[in-house]
C-alpha cells in the first residue's frame, strides 16, 4: 500500500507503469477478500470486548466469572472441528472426495457439539451459587460466549451450504473455494476463542496481564 | 505535451479474468424493489435517507419553535421535547448522512467510477439497503409505541437512558439500540462490497492512484466505518442486557425515584468511551466522502487538476488513522484523569494539520482556475467557507481548558452543526447538482438551484453564528426552557427567536430543491451524456442514464490519472481517463 501511495499517476513514467495494471478480479479472489476484511471487523469486536472486559476489571470492585471446568472440554471439540475442516480442505486440495466429505461433515458436527456444550456451561453457571446476573464478569461471559457462538452459527449456514453441494456432480473449483472459505472462518473463529478462554474464562491471566502492563 | 501522449504505444494487457456474471432482472419487481443493480440500489438508500431525514428536519423545527416562544405549543412539553432532539440527532448522523454518503453515493458513484460493471457482490448489496430500511422502520416505529421514542439525547448515555423518568425508557430505547444493531449488520454487508469492489474491480489501467479522490473517501470512509461500528454495536447490546436481562454493564448501583434499583457494578464511563470510539471516526465517516466529493466538484469546475492529488490522498489515510486516538476529547467533562485529557488534547490538535493541509489544496486549485460559478462550484466554495468556521471552533473545543466550560453550552451545538450538518449537506446538494445529469439524462434548473444554494448558505450563518454567541453566554444545550437565569441576558430570548425564524426558512427552501428534482426529471434541459467536460468514467458510458452493466459491451481502459483539465499542448480543456494518448487532438489540430 504505501509502494502504491508514493505513485505520481501524473508523471509520463509513472502512466507506463500504470498502464500495465490488468485489473479485473476473479469472483474467487473477491470472496477470499471479502472474508478477510470481515474476519479483521470480527477481530475489533472481539478485541472491543475483551478491552471493555479488561477496563471494567480495573475498578477495585470486581468479581471474577466462577470457573466452569466444561469450557475445557467444549475448546477441545472446537479444535477437533477445526483440524477436521484443516482436513476437508487438505483432501479437496488432492482430490479425495470422500475423505473431504467426511472431514466437512464432522466439523459440522462437532461444531454442533460445540454449541451445545456452551449452553450447557450457560445454564450450569446459572445453577452456582456465585451466579448473579449484577455481576460484570458473569454479564460478560454470557455476552462474550454468546457473540463468539453467533459467529460460530453464521458460519455453520455457509457450511451447510457448502456440504449440500457436496453430493452428486459438482464444481470441484468452486467446492473447493468454499472449504478454503470455511477453514479460514473457522480457525479464526477457534483462535478468537482459545484468546477468550486464556484470556477471561480460566485462571486470572488478563489480571496478571493487566498487572505486567501496570494498568491494575 | 509531455503529459498529454505519454509514449506508451496504448499497450493494454489482456485483463487475467473474465468479466463478472451480472444478474438480469426479468420483472418490474425483480429491477426496481428487489434489485441487485448497485444504481438502483443507491437511489433507494437515497429516498429512504432523505425521506427520513426530513423527518428529523421537522423534529429540528419543532425544537426551534420551543426555544423562540416557550409554552406557546402545548403539544410540546419537556419530554417530547428531548424525544425531539435525541431522534433528530441520531436520525441525522446515522440514517441520513451516513447512509447517503456511504449506501448512496457510495453505491452509484464507487462502480462507475472504478469502471466495473457492478458491486462484486450484488446480492449481498441489496439485502443491505433492505436491512437498513429495516432498521429506519424499526426506529420509526418507536414513535409508536406506549412512551414514545427514546429522549436520552444522541448519545444514549447511561444510567439515563434507561432509568425510568426518562422519556422512552421502556420501549424506546430498546427499538433505538435494536435498530442500531439493524443498521450496523446492514452497513457491515454493503461496507464489504465497496471495500472489494475498490480493491478488486477496477478496471484495466484503474491503479489505486488513479482513483478520484471521491472514491478515495468514500473507501476510507467505509474502512473507518467497518471497523468503529463494532463499538456502537457492542455498546448496543451491553445496553439492551442491562434493560432486558438486568445486567450491570453501565449501571452502578442507584436509587432513582426514592427506590434502589436492582443494578450494581456497572460503568456509566465505559458505555461513554466505547460510544466515543465509534463517536469519533463517525465524524470523519461523513467528513471523508464529502473531502473527496468536494475535490472533484473544484477540480471539474474550474477546469484544474486538484493541487497535490498524493497529499490529499495522504491526507484522506493520514485523517481516517488519527480518528481513533481522539476520542476522548467528547469527554473531557466526564471526570477523566488530566494526562488523558492532554493526550486526547494534543492527538485532536494533530489531525488539524492534514485537514488544514485539505483545505489549502482546495483553495490552491482554484487560485488561477478558470473557475465556472455553476451551482455545483458554489455549493463546494460554500462548503470551504462553512468547513473552516467549523474547524475553527474545533480547535477552541479540542483545548480542555477551554472546552470545559463551553462543553454543554450552545456553543458546542454551533459548532458541530457548522462542520458535520452544514458542511457536509453543502456537498450533498453540490455532487447532486453535479451528478443528477448522469442519472436523469437532464439538467437541474440552474435559477432555482442558485436561489436554494443561497438561502442555504446565508440561512445557515444566519442559524449558526449566533449560536455561537449563545454559548458564550451561558446558554445550554438540551434545555427545553431556561427560565429565570440571571446570567442570560434577555435579549438571548431574541436572538433564539431569530435563529428559529432564519431555521424555518432554510427548511421550507429545501422544498424548492425537491420541485427541482421532480421537476427537471420530466422537464429539465437534455444534458447529453457530459455537460461539465469531466473526466471520470461516470461521464463516459455508453449510454445516458448507464444501463445496467454500466459500459455497454466491454470495459474502458484507463490510460490516465483523473485530473487531466487544461493540460498544456491539448485541444480540449479535459482529457476523459479513457481517452488513448494517440487519441489525444492536440491545440494545433484544426478539426
Amino acid at each position: 500500500m504505501f509502494h502504491h501511495l508514493m505513485a505520481k499517476p501524473w508523471v509520463t513514467a509513472q502512466g507506463k507503469v500504470d498502464d500495465l495494471y490488468a485489473g479485473g478480479a476473479s469472483s474467487a479472489l473477491a470472496k477470499k477478500l471479502a472474508l478477510k476484511v470481515f474476519l479483521a471487523v470480527v477481530a475489533v469486536l472481539f478485541f472491543l470486548l475483551v478491552t471493555a472486559y479488561g477496563s471494567r476489571m480495573a475498578y477495585e470492585d470486581w468479581r471474577p466469572t466462577p470457573q466452569v471446568n466444561l469450557l475445557w472440554a467444549n475448546t477441545l471439540v472446537l479444535i477437533l472441528s477445526s483440524v477436521a475442516l484443516q482436513w476437508a480442505q487438505y483432501s479437496v486440495r488432492r482430490g479425495r472426495m470422500d475423505a473431504m466429505r467426511v472431514g466437512l461433515l464432522a466439523a459440522g458436527a462437532f461444531t454442533v457439539v460445540f454449541l451445545f456444550g456452551q449452553i450447557l456451561a450457560w445454564r450450569q453457571l446459572g445453577t452456582m451459587v456465585y451466579f448473579d446476573i449484577r455481576n460484570p464478569a458473569i454479564g460478560f461471559f454470557y455476552l462474550i460466549t454468546g457473540v463468539h457462538g453467533l459467529h460460530l452459527v453464521g458460519g455453520l449456514v455457509a457450511w451447510g451450504r457448502t456440504a449440500a453441494k457436496v453430493w452428486g456432480d459438482f464444481d470441484v473449483a468452486k467446492i473447493r473455494q468454499s472449504v478454503e472459505l470455511c477453514t479460514t472462518y473457522w480457525h479464526f473463529l477457534l483462535l478468537v476463542w482459545l484468546v477468550l478462554f486464556g484470556l477471561l474464562f480460566t485462571g486470572d491471566n488478563l489480571d496478571i496481564l493487566l498487572k505486567i502492563c501496570g494498568i491494575r | 505535451m509531455d503529459y498529454v501522449a505519454h509514449d506508451a504505444s496504448d499497450f493494454a494487457p489482456p485483463a487475467e479474468v473474465g468479466e463478472m456474471e451480472l444478474y438480469h432482472p426479468k420483472t418490474f419487481i425483480g429491477k426496481y424493489i428487489w434489485s441487485q443493480d448497485a444504481k438502483v440500489i443507491a437511489i433507494q438508500y437515497a429516498i429512504t435517507a432523505i425521506g427520513i431525514g426530513l423527518v428529523a428536519l421537522v423534529l429540528s423545527w419543532l425544537m426551534r419553535l420551543q426555544l423562540a416562544y416557550p409554552n406557546s405549543f402545548s403539544f410540546i412539553d419537556p419530554s417530547s421535547y428531548l424525544q425531539f432532539v435525541t431522534m433528530h440527532g441520531m436520525i441525522m448522523v446515522i440514517y441520513l448522512l451516513t447512509a447517503l454518503f456511504l449506501g448512496g453515493f457510495g453505491n452509484y458513484l464507487i462502480p462507475l467510477m472504478v469502471g466495473a460493471r457492478d458491486m462484486v457482490f450484488p446480492y449481498v448489496n441489496m439485502v443491505s439497503y433492505w436491512v437498513y430500511l429495516t432498521a429506519v422502520l424499526l426506529l420509526v416505529a418507536s414513535f409508536f409505541v406506549p412512551g414514545g421514542p427514546s429522549g436520552a439525547g444522541w448519545t444514549l448515555y447511561p444510567p439515563q437512558a434507561i432509568l425510568q423518568g426518562t422519556p422512552g425508557a421502556t420501549w424506546g430505547i430498546i427499538l433505538m439500540l435494536v435498530s442500531l444493531a439493524f443498521f450496523i449488520i446492514g452497513f457491515t454487508m454493503g461496507g464489504l462490497n465497496y471495500v472489494v469492489t475498490v480493491l478488486q474491480a477496477r478496471t484495466r489501467g484503474m491503479t489505486m492512484m488513479r482513483l478520484p479522490l471521491t472514491v478515495w473517501g468514500i473507501f476510507t470512509a467505509t474502512v473507518l466505518a467497518l471497523l468503529a461500528f463494532p463499538a456502537l454495536l457492542v455498546s448496543a447490546i451491553m445496553m439492551l442486557f442491562d434493560v432486558l436481562l438486568g445486567t450491570s454493564f453501565f449501571m452502578p448501583a442507584i436509587v432513582s425515584m426514592g427506590q434502589q434499583l436492582d443494578y450494581a457494578g456497572g460503568s456509566p464511563v465505559l458505555f461513554q468511551h466505547l460510544f466515543w470510539f465509534f463517536g469519533h471516526p463517525e465524524v470523519y465517516i461523513v467528513a471523508l466522502p464529502a473531502f473527496g466529493i468536494v475535490s472533484d466538484l473544484i477540480s471539474v469546475h474550474a477546469r484544474k487538476n486538484i493541487f497535490g492529488y498524493r497529499m490529499m490522498v495522504w491526507a484522506i489515510v493520514i485523517i481516517g488513522g488519527l480518528s481513533f486516538i481522539v476520542w476522548a476529547h467528547h469527554m473531557y467533562v466526564s471526570g477523566m484523569n488530566p494526562y488523558f485529557g492532554f493526550f486526547f488534547a494534543t492527538t485532536t490538535l494533530i489531525i488539524a494539520v492534514p485537514t488544514a493541509l485539505k483545505v489549502y489544496n482546495w483553495v490552491l486549485t482554484l487560485w488561477r482556475g478558470n473557475i465556472q460559478l455553476t451551482v455545483p462550484m458554489y455549493f463546494a466554495i460554500g462548503f470551504i467557507f462553512t468547513f473552516i468556521n467549523g474547524g475553527l471552533t474545533g480547535l477552541f473545543l479540542g483545548n480542555v481548558t477551554v472546552d470545559v466550560p463551553l462543553s454543554d453550552t450552545m456553543f458546542v451545538v454551533a459548532h458541530f452543526h457548522m462542520v458535520m450538518a452544514i458542511a457536509p449537506i453543502l456537498v450533498v446538494f453540490g455532487a447532486i447538482y453535479h451528478w443528477y445529469p448522469p442519472r436523469s439524462g437532464r439538467m437541474l434548473n440552474d435559477t432555482l438551484g442558485k436561489f436554494h444554494f443561497w438561502v442555504t448558505f446565508v440561512g445557515s450563518y444566519a442559524i449558526y453564528y449566533p449560536m455561537h454567541y449563545l454559548g458564550f453566554a451561558g446558554v445550554p444545550r438540551r434545555y427545553y426552557a431556561i427560565g429565570g437565569t440571571n446570567f442570560i441576558p434577555e435579549s438571548a430570548q431574541a436572538l433564539n427567536a431569530s435563529i428559529t425564524i432564519a431555521a424555518l426558512i432554510v427548511g421550507v427552501v429545501q422544498v424548492v430543491f425537491l420541485y427541482n428534482l421532480v421537476w427537471s426529471y420530466f422537464k429539465g434541459k437534455p444534458s447529453g451524456s457530459n455537460p461539465w467536460g469531466a473526466t471520470t468514467l461516470e461521464w463516459q458510458t455508453a449510454d445516458t442514464p448507464p444501463k445496467h452493466g454500466n459500459f455497454g459491451k466491454s470495459l474502458p481502459v484507463v490510460y490516465r490519472w483523473a485530473y487531466d483539465y487544461s493540460v498544456p499542448g491539448a485541444k480540449d480543456d479535459f482529457i476523459p481517463q479513457n481517452v488513448p494518448p494517440r487519441d489525444v487532438i492536440p491545440s494545433s489540430s484544426k478539426t
